[in-house]
């Protein structure tokens, strides 16, 4: 036996003499290991969905809003009165080098028919950059090409979703729909894409021609949005830079002279920034519950320990007496205190993950188990047994041999 | 008091005193003591509580450090080692057997026994040569069989050959007993004064400290205490054997 197995023997043994001393004494540290656990598991998860749902709404992509409009003094909410302009998709798609795909946009909601069966979805006009812009490909046919935009041809592509009800097992290319009572051709079916952010269903759409939309359907003069592609991320802040100019000359906006933006600009990466803000707020939660147990559950194990020296000073007089150094008796106590902690952080890793199966079940929220965080915890069980048994150990080794031969 | 044609002693104490601070006043516990004791003797140290036999047993036992004199043990002065010094000391060369006999419980008999072995910085044994040794030890105080019983399932007497066994392990220079037999009866005590009676006729040097008369009479030599100093000296001339030595 060497003194290694023995130390450990004999803190299996001190853990195992008072079962339930040991468990209440650990119960701080499985409660925050529990916490750090479940929250990175959580936390990874959500943001790789966060990722996945950003990055099926197209790479590098910003989109411009008409803004809020203040007339003698009443603001009005963004949309209200469009100030955007089909100018100012010609100026951006010719004046901003930055920005390598533009499309005009507009939005409705209306009635789409095949023979007996009708849909109420939303209308979608865009132009021909619409695909690249959105990273989203035509899966059969084509899509609508710039002359049957200038020409507003009735032609359409629709979303996955659209084309099932609509069409059920049956081709839709080059079928006839109505919309609003109008007959369009199907040129083109979207790939799947599956549900938004906000839990919409993205493929319960139809995309026609910005101009088709604008003029058919819609009868307006007004640019909806405006959607813009850069080629690579680092360009975003650039593009979105040039296109603020460009905008506040074009509509004569001071904005030294206090003059607000009648426009907006959305980047992906601010609505990814702002995902990462809301589960940032949520860490920073999780985590000081942790931080707290931890503390608490450290805390608990300094307790335990000094009555276990206490408790044992005879024992320590003996083992000094035969020749125990102050540093054996030290890292005697020490190891028990890491060995009740570790302990700790084994049930803690367990009680988490089922935390995290339990929210993956109910929730229905993915939930990364990363191997990473159980190391984690594992790292950190060991550290607070380290740092809150150093005290009670440093006592015990400190203890006069003949004193503690003496205590009864 | 050197006798040139003697061997070289275990123990050498030089005027030694130890002086506690009690408050305002000086207790001198030790006050000037010197004596030698000879490789393979058996010395009995008596005295009234007070007398300061369980300062001279924690000096010898370098558990405690004199406040002033030598203390010379197998020709290593030792009176001014470091607390870290003392326990490589105590471990090497003496070996404890204490009244209430002091296991370590919930642990077997066998592991009681190797306890010093763990500590021990000069011998490295594997773990195969710390088991035989100590086997040894539990069979040379008649416990072979009981190795892998504990302390709650042993009688006192049982217990306190485990101590000794313990304080045998790693062949100490001296063995140091304080009051081996306080918490025994009379027939046990008898036995237990014969294990260390058969250790001493092996050789062990052995030092008992105790206040009992017929206790004392087992040993070869007694030194009696009284106020910090040695009072008298003299060797046992009717000496009890143990009626289950070996």
């Amino acid at each position: 036996m060497t003194k290694t197995t023995s130390i450990l023997k004999v803190a299996f043994r001190a853990m195992g003499r008072n079962k339930m001393r040991s468990l209440l004494t650990a119960l701080g540290i499985i409660i925050g290991v529990a916490c750090v656990v479940a929250t990175i598991g959580i936390g990874e998860g959500a943001r790789v969905q966060a990722e996945s749902q950003l990055q099926s709404l197209g790479t590098n992509f910003l989109m411009i809003f008409p803004g809020t409009t203040t007339s003698s003094g009443a603001r009005s909410g963004w949309g209200s009165n469009s100030k955007l302009s089909e100018q100012d998709v010609d100026a951006i798609r010719q004046e901003v080098s930055s920005v390598s795909y533009v499309s005009a946009s507009i939005r409705s909601v209306a009635q789409v028919v095949y023979g007996n069966q009708n849909w109420s979805t939303s209308i979608q006009g865009g132009e021909v950059d619409w695909p690249a812009i959105r990273s989203w490909n035509v899966a059969e046919g084509q899509f609508f090409t710039d002359a049957d935009n200038r020409a507003a041809a009735k032609v359409c592509v629709l979303g996955r979703t659209v084309a099932t009800t609509l069409f059920g097992d049956e081709d839709p290319v080059g079928k006839m729909i109505r919309i609003k009572n109008i007959p369009f051709r199907v040129v083109g079916v979207l790939e799947a894409k599956g549900g938004s952010m906000m839990g919409q269903d993205q493929d319960d759409t139809v995309i026609a021609p910005y101009q088709t939309v604008r003029k058919k359907i819609m009868g307006t003069t007004s640019v909806g949005m405006i959607m813009t592609a850069v080629s690579t991320p680092d360009l975003v802040l650039q593009a979105q830079e040039e296109i603020s100019a460009l905008l506040r000359q074009r509509h004569k906006i001071n904005k030294a002279a206090g003059q607000e933006d009648d426009f907006m600009i959305r980047s992906q990466t601010e609505m990814l920034a702002q995902a990462e803000q809301q589960s940032r707020t949520m860490a920073v939660l999780l985590w000081s519950i942790a931080g707290v147990s931890l503390l608490v559950g450290g805390i608990g194990i300094m307790n335990i320990m000094l009555v276990s020296v206490t408790e044992r000073t005879r024992e320590i007089g003996v083992r000094m007496a035969i020749g125990a150094k102050g540093a054996d008796i030290r890292a005697q106590f020490l190891v028990e205190a890491v060995v009740l902690a570790v302990a700790g952080g084994i049930l803690g890793i367990g009680l988490g993950v089922g935390i995290q199966q339990a929210v993956a079940k109910f929730a229905g929220w993915p939930v990364l188990v990363s191997t990473s965080s159980v190391s984690l915890a594992f790292l950190f069980s060991a550290l607070i047994g380290v740092t809150f048994g150093f005290y009670p150990a440093l006592k015990a080794s400190r203890l006069d041999p003949i004193e503690a031969l003496r205590y009864e | 008091m050197a006798d040139p044609t003697a061997p070289e002693p275990v123990i050498r104490l030089q005027d030694l005193t130890r002086v506690y601070q009690m408050g305002d006043t000086e207790v001198r516990a030790l006050d000037g003591v010197s004596i030698d004791v000879s490789p393979g003797e058996f010395l009995a140290v008596m005295g009234p509580s007070g007398s300061g036999k369980s300062t001279f047993m924690n000096i010898v036992g370098c558990l405690d450090r004199p406040t002033s004199g030598t203390y010379v043990l197998e020709g290593i002065d030792v009176s001014t080692l470091d607390r870290n010094e003392r326990a490589e000391i105590r471990n090497d060369k003496i070996g404890f057997v204490f009244q209430s006999f002091n296991l370590l419980a919930r642990t077997s008999a066998l592991e009681n026994v190797e306890l010093p072995l763990l500590y021990s910085r000069k011998h490295r044994l594997t773990d195969a040569e710390q088991l035989v040794k100590a086997r040894g030890c539990l069979g040379k105080v008649g416990l072979a069989e009981r190795w892998d019983h504990t302390p709650a399932q042993l009688s006192g007497g049982q217990q306190q050959r485990v101590a000794v066994a313990r304080a045998l392990v790693n062949d100490p220079a001296i063995m140091l007993a304080d009051e081996p037999t306080g918490n025994l009866d009379s027939k046990t005590s008898d036995e237990i004064m014969g294990i260390f009676q058969s250790l001493n006729e092996e050789g062990k040097t052995v030092v008992l400290i105790t206040h009992e008369h017929d206790i004392a009479e087992y040993a070869r030599r007694v030194v009696a205490f009284r106020d910090g100093r040695i009072v008298a000296d003299e060797v046992v001339s009717n000496r009890r054997s143990a009626k289950g030595a070996r």
